[in-house]
């Protein structure tokens, strides 16, 4: 039984290995990330790529068309969309990883108090989950951004707040499932406590799901900060979220078209290689949907 | 069946009251208080004002009190007073819930239309050039922001057929040509993504029913491919998609508030926004709560069609 017990975490650790080689193989995966990986570089490196402050207003330069000084052309205030495009990755980004890692680890220890102690605490968990699912997602994500006040942090809450049930969902499924699992219940024989047996035992197996939800989710948390900051309840300009670009660029739509195109392409991207990784990395890992 | 009906209408009602708790603590949670929020963008004030406006968010009482006196008159479908207008909030809200309900549902007609058939053609192409285009162009779908999407055609529209999204609301009754043109494109647009979902979950769906062994029965019988399909695989595959349905409900719902935006359709969802930008708390408070209500309804109208569909879930 020792035996057992010992060789969970390993055992968890050739699983990844395992699970890395038909990741690498999946050619969306592979797209995907090389995309994602594209996106971050933009974003982390955005003050030496940038041409121009994302925030110098240029009165001179304003609603000029795409050419070889403003590739994306300038907004009504002269400012280079190229470089607040690739500040808006730091944003959007920014704001995804923050929520959905706040939504990640909230979710996810709420999914996993229920899945491994049940009775009463899933009971509860479980019914506060259920009021959660039970608003649409981006009324909700309005609901809390319009009582907290517009704002980047406040959007980040919001986000978080929206996406956490979906991780308590999937956590508690995972945990029930490993929990009936020998190396488990040798675990709790031999007397280990819940946390040694919920962190060391339990969380390695259940990582998987998690991270190809958290995948999925940052995809849906840019698209949310987009839809907040478009109307107007997420960043605040001056600040170059793409959703706050768009919106100023209706209004010169006809006349100045560009101010809308590039930031709708950026997410466009962003949500596209997140969904090409989520999608590749649900495929390799579900045996199920393995070829489909 | 009538034990399910009863079964599943009666386990609604705790989650009901949830999001009635949740929606009435939603104002409660505003750093400081309603009235707070409104004097500091008002200006100067005296206590009397302080009191009117505490009496008129019903703050005058210990929070216990004023959920039961919120909850009783919710329960008489009294939704509040908007704070900006003086209107009754429910009739604010019927009055543009035609805009919304005709949009979601022919944003589910758009989805039905184009992600089912392309489910199929997909499924019975598996792993074809095709199949391939049909899967990458639904990922393309998922990803493109329904608020970009709209810019994108009103500004195609624009620069090459010289149209315009037309601004004024008609109702179907009153002029059905002339609210078909005004609700097509937007309905189109919300309904893009939710095509994409149908079109992955018809495909999987009946890429599963497929592999199973009453489809193999029936093709050892002699049965044609074509009957195979449509005889026996496609009405089966399609029960998941009942669930789909039900969940992406919440995602037109969430979407027509964009899609309202853009296209500046006079719905439920415009209505939340201006309350939100308005700070009129009743207002958000209800409309958030009715939203709500809606969509738990429409998702238990889909369990109960899975369950008259699908026996074994009524036999639990």
């Amino acid at each position: 039984m020792d035996s057992v017990v010992a060789a969970s975490p390993p055992a968890a650790m050739s699983r990844w290995r395992a699970g890395l080689q038909p990741t690498l193989r999946n050619r969306l995966v592979v797209f995907g990330g090389i995309l994602v990986l594209a996106l971050i570089v933009l974003a982390v490196f955005a003050g030496v790529i940038a041409p121009y402050d994302p925030t110098e207003m240029k009165v001179t330069d304003a609603l000029k068309s795409p050419s070889w000084a403003h590739p994306f052309g300038t907004d009504r205030f002269g400012r280079d969309i190229l470089s607040r495009t690739i500040y808006g990755s730091r944003i959007a980004f920014g704001v995804a990883a923050s929520s959905i890692g706040m939504a990640l680890v909230v979710g996810g220890l709420l999914g996993l108090i229920g899945g491994y102690f049940g009775g009463w605490p899933d009971l509860v968990i479980g019914r506060v989950m259920d009021i959660w699912f039970s608003f649409p997602t981006l009324i909700l994500a309005i609901g809390i951004a319009a009582m907290l006040g517009p704002g980047l942090d406040n959007a980040v809450l919001a986000i978080a707040v929206v996406y956490a049930p979906l991780f308590s969902r999937v956590a508690r499924g995972s945990v029930i499932a490993e929990r009936a699992k020998d190396h488990v219940v040798a675990a709790l024989g031999m007397g280990a406590g819940a946390p040694r047996v919920v962190f060391r035992h339990i969380l390695p197996n259940i990582a998987a799901p998690l991270i190809v939800q958290a995948s999925v989710s940052l995809a849906y948390a840019i698209l949310t900060e987009a839809s907040l900051s478009y109307l107007g309840l997420g960043t605040q300009p001056p600040d170059p979220s793409w959703g706050t670009m768009l919106n100023e660029g209706r209004t010169y739509l006809e006349t100045a078209p560009w101010m809308s195109i590039f930031p709708g392409l950026a997410i466009m991207l962003a949500v596209l290689a997140f969904n090409l990784c989520g999608d590749g990395l649900r495929s390799v890992l579900d045996p199920q949907l393995r070829g489909r | 069946m009538r034990r399910y009906v009863l079964l599943r209408v009666v386990s609604i009602l705790p989650t009901l009251v949830g999001v009635s708790i949740a929606v009435f603590l939603m104002v409660r949670l505003i750093p400081g208080t309603v009235v707070d929020q409104i004097i500091g963008t008002e200006g100067t004030y005296s206590e009397e004002t302080v009191r009117s406006l505490r009496a008129f968010f019903g703050l005058d009482a210990p929070v216990h009190v004023q959920y039961g006196r919120w909850l009783w008159s919710v329960l008489h479908g009294d939704l509040g007073t908007s704070w900006r207008t003086g209107l009754p909030v429910r009739q604010m809200i019927l009055s543009r819930l035609q805009v919304t309900a005709e949009l979601t549902l022919g944003a589910m007609v758009v989805a039905m239309l184009v992600g089912v058939p392309l489910g199929i053609l997909s499924a019975r192409r598996e792993n074809t050039a095709l199949d391939h285009t049909v899967r990458i162009s639904s990922l393309f779908s998922l990803s493109i922001p329904v608020f970009w999407q709209a810019t994108m055609l009103i500004l195609a529209g624009s620069l090459w057929l010289n149209w315009a999204p037309p601004v004024d609301f008609v109702s179907p009754l009153a002029d059905p040509a002339r609210n078909f043109a005004i609700m097509a494109l937007p309905s189109l647009v919300l309904g893009t993504a939710t095509a994409a979902v149908f079109m992955r979950m018809t495909r999987s769906s009946l890429l599963e029913v497929m592999g199973q062994d009453f489809v193999r029965t029936a093709r050892a019988k002699g049965l044609s491919e074509r009957s195979v399909v449509w005889g026996h695989a496609f009405k089966n595959s399609l029960i998941p998609l009942i669930t789909v349905a039900g969940i992406q409900i919440g995602y037109l719902l969430g979407g027509a508030v964009v899609t309202e935006e853009v296209f500046t359709l006079p719905g439920v969802g415009r209505l939340l926004l201006g309350a939100v930008v308005q700070r009129d708390y009743p207002l958000v408070q209800g409309t958030i709560l009715f939203i709500s209500a809606l969509f738990m309804l429409s998702n238990l109208a889909v369990d109960l069609l899975y369950a008259s569909v699908d026996p074994r879930i009524r036999r639990g």
